[in-house]
C-alpha cells in the first residue's frame, strides 16, 4: 500500500543522532523509509560513559546534515513531509534540546504539525516497522536508563507501568560489567559478543528479587553487578586469569533469565499473549534466544525488532509520530520544553489530547 | 530583504523580523526579546512566529537568517543554533553567524574604546574589545572578571557593574544589532561564514581513574 502520510522522526537523547522517515497508509501500516544514524560513540569511549556535553555538542554539528541524509535516502522532498516527530525525553537534557528545537523548526517551516513523544514509547513503536499492527502487549523495556515491564493496550495510548528496576538498569549493568571485564563502551555488545564463547554456567550469579517475598515485576542488578566485581577481584587475589569469557557468559545469563522470566511472568498473570522486548538491550543475543524458547514453552508470541532498530534511533520516533498522525493526534504546542524526566505514562507531550498525562 | 535574526546566547531570547533596506540601518519590523536564562528552548520557537505573525510576514518570504553564535552558555546558545540552521535548511535559506559580543559592540555605538562582557556563569565571563571606530580588537575570550585586562577601555556593555567601568546599553545582542554586524555580506548575497558555535571552553569531561574495589583489600 502506498504510504498517504510521511512523518520525520528526530531522536537525541543520548549520544545518537537519530533521523528517521517513515510513511503510513490509510489502514495505519508503516513503512520504514530511511533511519540514518550520526553517532559521538567513539567520543565518549575514552571516558567510559557518554559525557553529555560532548554529546549535545555533536548532536548540533550532525542534526541538519542528518535530516538531509534521511530525506535523500527516503527519495522523499520537504514538501511530502506531513509531520515532524521527537524524542521530548527521557534522556541528557542538553541532547534532547537540540533535537526538540530543531524539531520545532522544521515543523514550522514545514507548516506541520510537531509530535513530541516519550522515547521509550517509541522503542515499542518501533517494532510494527517490522513485524507490524501491535496487538495489547506485554513490552519488556531494557536499554541503558531504563528496565521496565509495561502493559501496552495502544500505542497511542498511554502506557501501563507493571513494574521497573529499582536500581540499576539491564543496559547500565552491562556497560559497568564490561567495564570492570577491560571491554570497550558500550560494554553490552562486547559482552554479548565475548560470552558467545563462554560457559554461562561457570558461575552462578545471583538473580535479583526472585525471592518469594520480592515485587513480582521489579527488577535489581546492583547486587549482581557487585557478585561479579567480587568474584573478579577473588580471582585475582588468587592470581588466577579471570575467564572473560565465562564470567561474561554467567552475568549475561544472570541478567536474561530475570528479565524473560518476569516478562513471561507478568504475561501469564495478565492473560497477555503477546510480548514484545524493545530498548538497546534487547539487541542481546541471549536475550532473544532465551525469550524466544521461554515464549514458545508458555504459549506466548515473542516480537523482538531486528538488533539495528533496538538500540537508539530516528526511525522508532518516526514510527509513533506515524502511528500519532493516523489516529490524528492533536500536535504538541511550539512550547513543549524538553523532558529529562519525563514519565513513562506520557507517550505524547504537550497536546491536549488523551495521551497526555 | 526580509531577515530573521536570533539570538540565545544569553539570558536573553531573541527573535526578530527585520528589513534590511540596500543603505541604512535594518528595520525592526517586530522582535520579541524575553530574559529568561532558564526557558530558551520553550521560548524561541513561539517567539518567531509571534515576531512574523505580528509583521503579517510568512516564512517564504524570508531572505537569509542571521543568529548569534555566542560565546554563551552552551545549552541556550545551541537553541538558537540548531533553531537558524534547521529553518535556513527547511526554507532554502543562507543562515549568517554573528558573534553575539559584536551585536551588543555595534549597538553600544562609537563613543570611546569599549568592553563588551557576558555572563559566561562559574564565576567568569565572555569579553571582546573593540577600538574607538568599533572594530574588534581582541576576543572573544572567557576569564574571571578580574583577568579582564581594562588598560585603555572607557566604558562597558553587556553585564552591567562586573569591573566598575561607565555602563552602556545595550545589556544583550538585539535583532538589530544582529542584523547591522552582518550588513554588507548580506546585501552583498555573499556566502555565510561557517555556522559554528563559539564555546572558548572545552566540554567538562573526566576518564574514569581506576575501577573501585568493592571488597577491601
Ligand atoms: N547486544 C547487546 N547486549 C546487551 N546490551 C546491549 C547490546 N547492545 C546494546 N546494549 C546496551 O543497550 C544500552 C543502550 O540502549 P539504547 O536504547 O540504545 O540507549 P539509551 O539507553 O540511551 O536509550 C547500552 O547500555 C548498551 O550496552
Ligand atoms: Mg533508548
Amino acid at each position: 500500500m502506498t504510504p498517504t502520510g510521511i512523518v520525520l522522526g528526530i531522536e537525541s537523547s543520548c549520544d545518537e543522532t537519530g533521523v528517521g522517515v517513515v510513511g503510513v497508509s490509510g489502514d495505519g501500516t508503516v513503512t520504514l523509509l530511511a533511519d540514518e544514524i550520526a553517532s559521538s560513540v567513539d567520543e565518549h569511549a575514552r571516558f567510559g560513559g557518554v559525557v553529555p556535553e560532548v554529546a549535545s555538542r555533536a548532536h548540533l554539528q550532525a542534526m541538519v546534515p542528518t535530516v538531509r541524509r534521511a530525506l535523500r535516502t527516503a527519495g522523499v522532498v520537504p514538501s511530502d513531509v506531513d509531520a515532524v516527530a521527537v524524542t521530548a525525553g527521557p534522556g541528557l537534557a542538553g541532547a534532547l534540546l537540540v533535537g526538540v528545537a530543531a524539531a520545532k523548526a522544521y515543523a514550522v517551516a514545514w507548516d506541520v504539525p510537531l509530535y513530541g513523544v516519550n522515547h521509550l514509547t517509541a522503542h515499542i513503536a518501533v517494532d510494527t516497522l517490522e513485524h507490524g499492527p501491535l496487538p495489547p502487549a506485554l513490552a519488556l523495556l531494557v536499554s541503558g536508563g531504563h528496565s521496565s515491564l509495561l502493559q501496552v493496550s495502544s500505542l497511542v495510548a498511554p502506557l501501563h507501568p507493571l513494574g521497573a528496576t529499582i536500581d540499576d538498569a539491564a543496559g547500565e549493568a552491562f556497560d559497568k560489567v564490561a567495564r570492570l571485564l577491560g571491554l570497550g563502551f558500550p560494554g553490552g555488545p562486547f559482552i554479548d559478543r565475548v560470552a558467545a564463547d563462554g560457559d554461562p554456567d561457570s558461575v552462578r550469579f545471583p538473580r535479583g528479587l526472585t525471592g518469594p517475598g520480592d515485587a513480582r515485576y521489579d527488577f535489581s542488578f546492583s547486587g549482581l553487578k557487585t557478585a561479579v566485581a567480587r568474584h573478579v577481584e577473588a580471582l585475582g587475589r588468587q592470581g588466577i586469569a579471570v575467564p572473560v569469557a565465562d564470567v561474561a557468559a554467567a552475568f549475561q545469563e544472570a541478567v536474561v533469565d530475570v528479565l524473560t522470566a518476569k516478562a513471561i511472568r507478568a504475561a501469564t498473570d495478565r492473560g497477555i499473549d503477546t510480548l514484545l522486548i524493545g530498548g538497546g538491550v534487547a539487541a542481546n543475543s541471549r536475550l532473544r534466544a532465551l525469550a524466544a524458547q521461554r515464549c514458545t514453552a508458555a504459549g506466548v508470541r515473542l516480537r523482538v525488532p531486528r538488533r539495528r532498530l533496538c538500540t537508539d534511533n530516528g526511525a522508532m520516533v518516526a514510527a509513533l509520530g506515524a502511528h500519532l498522525l493516523a489516529a490524528a493526534a492533536p500536535a504538541s504546542a511550539l512550547d513543549i520544553p524538553a523532558d529529562p524526566a519525563l514519565p513513562i505514562t506520557t507517550s505524547l507531550v504537550g497536546s491536549s489530547s488523551s495521551t497526555r498525562s | 530583504m526580509l531577515v530573521l535574526a536570533l539570538d540565545t546566547a544569553t539570558s536573553a531570547v531573541t527573535a526578530g523580523l527585520l528589513r534590511l533596506p540596500a543603505a541604512g540601518f535594518p528595520e525592526v519590523l517586530a522582535e520579541r526579546v524575553t530574559v529568561d536564562a532558564r526557558a530558551h528552548g520553550e521560548l524561541l520557537m513561539p517567539s518567531v512566529c509571534s515576531v512574523l505573525a505580528t509583521a503579517g510576514v510568512s516564512m517564504r518570504d524570508l531572505d537569509a537568517v542571521v543568529c548569534g553564535v555566542g560565546p554563551g552558555p552552551f545549552t541556550g546558545l545551541r537553541v538558537g543554533m540548531v533553531t537558524a540552521a534547521a529553518l535556513g535548511d527547511a526554507l532554502g535559506l543562507p543562515v549568517f553567524p554573528v558573534c553575539s559580543l559584536d551585536a551588543i559592540a555595534y549597538r553600544a555605538g562609537t563613543g570611546g574604546p569599549l568592553l563588551v562582557i557576558t555572563d559566561a556563569r562559574r564565576r567568569e565571563v565572555y569579553w571582546a574589545r573593540y577600538d574607538e571606530s568599533g572594530a574588534r580588537i581582541d576576543g572573544p575570550h572567557v576569564d574571571r572578571p578580574l583577568d579582564v585586562p581594562l588598560a585603555g577601555v572607557s566604558r562597558v556593555a553587556g553585564v552591567p557593574d562586573v569591573l566598575g567601568l561607565p555602563v552602556v546599553p545595550p545589556q544583550y545582542p538585539d535583532p538589530a544589532g544582529l542584523v547591522a554586524v552582518v550588513a554588507t555580506t548580506l546585501r552583498a548575497r555573499a556566502t555565510p561564514g561557517p555556522f559554528h558555535p563559539l564555546y572558548l571552553r572545552r566540554p567538562d569531561a573526566w576518564e574514569p581513574g581506576p575501577r573501585k574495589r568493592v571488597t577491601p583489600v
